[in-house]
């Protein structure tokens, strides 16, 4: 008797089906554009991709779309940076520091539910109507993905490698920045791929209180215009800012984590 | 550089809070440039014996120092891991560098102490490589080049080769070997291989099962340098006979539980 050997686990392997890809995005492009042509729908409540563009070539020219997004960038960068940082250092010093340990847990674990966004108005209180308090509430939002990734990151060091660092010489500071921080950069990634998200998301919620200038500020006003095409284009360029801050982090991730990038 | 480690003990506090006392009472002296074996079974406490004398723990009772100069610009021990313990984030250069930087060594020094001990341990070409990217014992040879780069004075081994296959495992012990020879380093060497031990050391301590105390101490009177062919013998073999009928008994006992 004759059997043939097949490879019974070919169903597992995972094509990349690159094409389908493009072809997903541009039918639902083409679908939407479809349906805005045959008139049926009113353009207050959806307008055509093309229109869209349109509209948003004209803000670009005129300088208006400009405006917004770098007001939106400002907050934005800030926010995340203070935030960022601010977050790895209280991860690092609660994750290695048993005194900051024993301070710091029980008030995270305090504040870090709080919705972030419902605070808007105390930091507006505080702040005042102005910039900070918008930078504050985004920074706020990173921090805390931040601090406890960074937190989770310094504890999976490896104990191991810490005692061949002190073997060879090392002081508390330099395991800290030559062992800790190596370890948890893959975790500390994942923060900020996470404090993208929520800034993004507080960005929107924060310019819509209160300014003048901002996407938020601009989906918001368009919409009690009822100007719907530049409703629109606020809306693609929020969902091309996240987009855009995805694939650079991932950029930034594999410059910063080079010795993963290649296995 | 003189090792001397006097009636130390060793007592751990294990999850249940109960203390374990990994080792008991060891007394022990590695002179000055020589090459000696701890051979004990797994769990005996040969890795915390190293700790201890590398200043990574502190003893329970006992006390340790090392006697001699040191010149300065040298450490006094270095250690080399079972587990190779390098950092997946530096290349292999870099870790080579690792104890010259935390030594204070200027840059250009580094480069060219760690270049060198490169070439001796065979790991020219590999420079920029990751440790991801080399085979057990290419990491191995970057584990001891790191060791041997701040020129300590006594060298601290743990297991370096068990997790390396047998031919690997043969080919580094005599790199070992001619690299002892050139340096005349104190080395202590930890390793649950008889044959190993026996092959490598001008002297085998042998540690009971936990807690570990000091068996025996058996002299291994072969020449140097080690061939391989000396493993047939008499001296060796005879080495290998009294160290197996030292632990025969405890090794019985630690099947039957
Ligand atoms: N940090 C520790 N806490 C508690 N027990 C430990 C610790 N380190 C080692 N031990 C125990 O001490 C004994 C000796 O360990 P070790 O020195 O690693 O032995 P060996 O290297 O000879 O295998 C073992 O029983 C081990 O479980
Ligand atoms: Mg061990």
């Amino acid at each position: 008797m004759r059997i043939a050997v097949v490879n019974r686990a070919a169903f597992l392997t995972r094509p990349e089906y690159r094409g389908l890809r493009v072809v997903a995005v541009l039918g639902l492009v083409i679908a939407w554009e479809a349906l805005a042509r045959t008139g049926r729908v009113p353009v207050l409540f959806l307008p055509s991709p093309l229109g869209v563009l349109a509209e948003g070539w004209e803000m670009l020219r005129s300088g208006e779309l400009l405006g917004h997004l770098t007001a939106s960038l400002q907050r934005l960068v800030l926010g995340f940076a203070l935030g960022g940082a601010a977050g790895v250092v209280v991860g690092v010093a609660v994750g290695f520091f048993a005194a900051a340990e024993a301070v710091g847990t029980p008030l995270l674990a305090a504040t870090f539910p709080i919705p972030k966004i419902a605070l808007l108005p105390l930091l507006i209180l505080w702040l005042g109507l102005g910039e900070p308090s918008k930078v504050a509430v985004i920074a706020l939002g990173v921090f805390f993905p931040m601090a406890i990734n960074t937190f989770t990151g310094v504890r999976q060091a490896d104990p191991l490698l810490m005692r061949a660092a002190v073997a060879f010489g090392a002081r508390r500071w330099s395991v800290i920045r030559k062992v800790i921080l190596p370890s948890a950069l893959p975790m500390i990634f994942a923060g900020l791929r996470l404090g993208a998200g929520t800034a993004l998301l507080l960005l929107v919620a924060a310019e819509m209180i209160a300014v003048e200038s901002g996407i938020g500020f601009l989906v918001l006003h368009a919409g009690n215009l009822m100007q719907t095409t530049k409703l629109m284009v606020g809306i693609v360029v929020l969902s091309l800012l996240g987009v855009l801050s995805h694939w650079g982090l991932g950029w930034l991730e594999r410059l910063a984590i080079p010795w993963r990038a290649s296995s | 550089m003189r090792v001397v480690v006097e009636r130390v003990s060793k007592l751990y506090a294990d999850r249940a809070g109960h203390t374990l006392r990994a080792l008991d009472g060891i007394d022990l002296v590695v002179d000055a440039e020589e090459f000696v074996a701890v051979l004990g079974p797994s769990g005996c406490g040969k890795s915390t014996l190293l700790n201890l004398i590398a200043g990574l723990l502190a003893p329970s009772e006992g006390a340790i120092w090392l006697d001699g100069e040191l010149s300065p610009g040298r450490a006094a021990t270095a250690m080399v891991f079972q587990e190779f313990a390098l950092f997946p984030w530096r290349t292999v250069q870099a870790n080579v560098e690792f104890g010259l930087e935390e030594m204070g060594v200027a840059a250009a020094e580094r480069a060219r102490r760690a270049r060198y001990q490169l070439d001796m341990t065979g790991l020219a070409g590999f420079e920029t490589k990751y440790p991801h990217e080399l085979s057990g014992g290419m990491r191995q040879r970057v584990g001891i080049a790191r060791a041997l780069a701040v020129g300590p004075a006594v060298l601290l081994m743990d297991e370096p080769f068990s997790a390396l296959d047998a031919q690997t495992r043969q080919l580094m012990q005599e790199e070992l070997l001619a690299i002892w020879e050139r340096t005349r380093k104190t080395i202590v060497y930890v390793t649950h291989n008889i044959h190993e031990a026996v092959y490598m050391a001008d002297r085998v301590v042998v540690l009971s099962r936990r807690p570990g105390r000091v068996l025996a101490e058996v002299k291994v009177e072969l020449p140097r340098p080690r061939a391989e062919a000396m493993i047939a013998e008499p001296a060796f073999v005879h080495a290998v006979e009294r160290i197996w009928s030292l632990i025969r008994d405890q090794a019985a006992q630690a099947l039957r539980e």
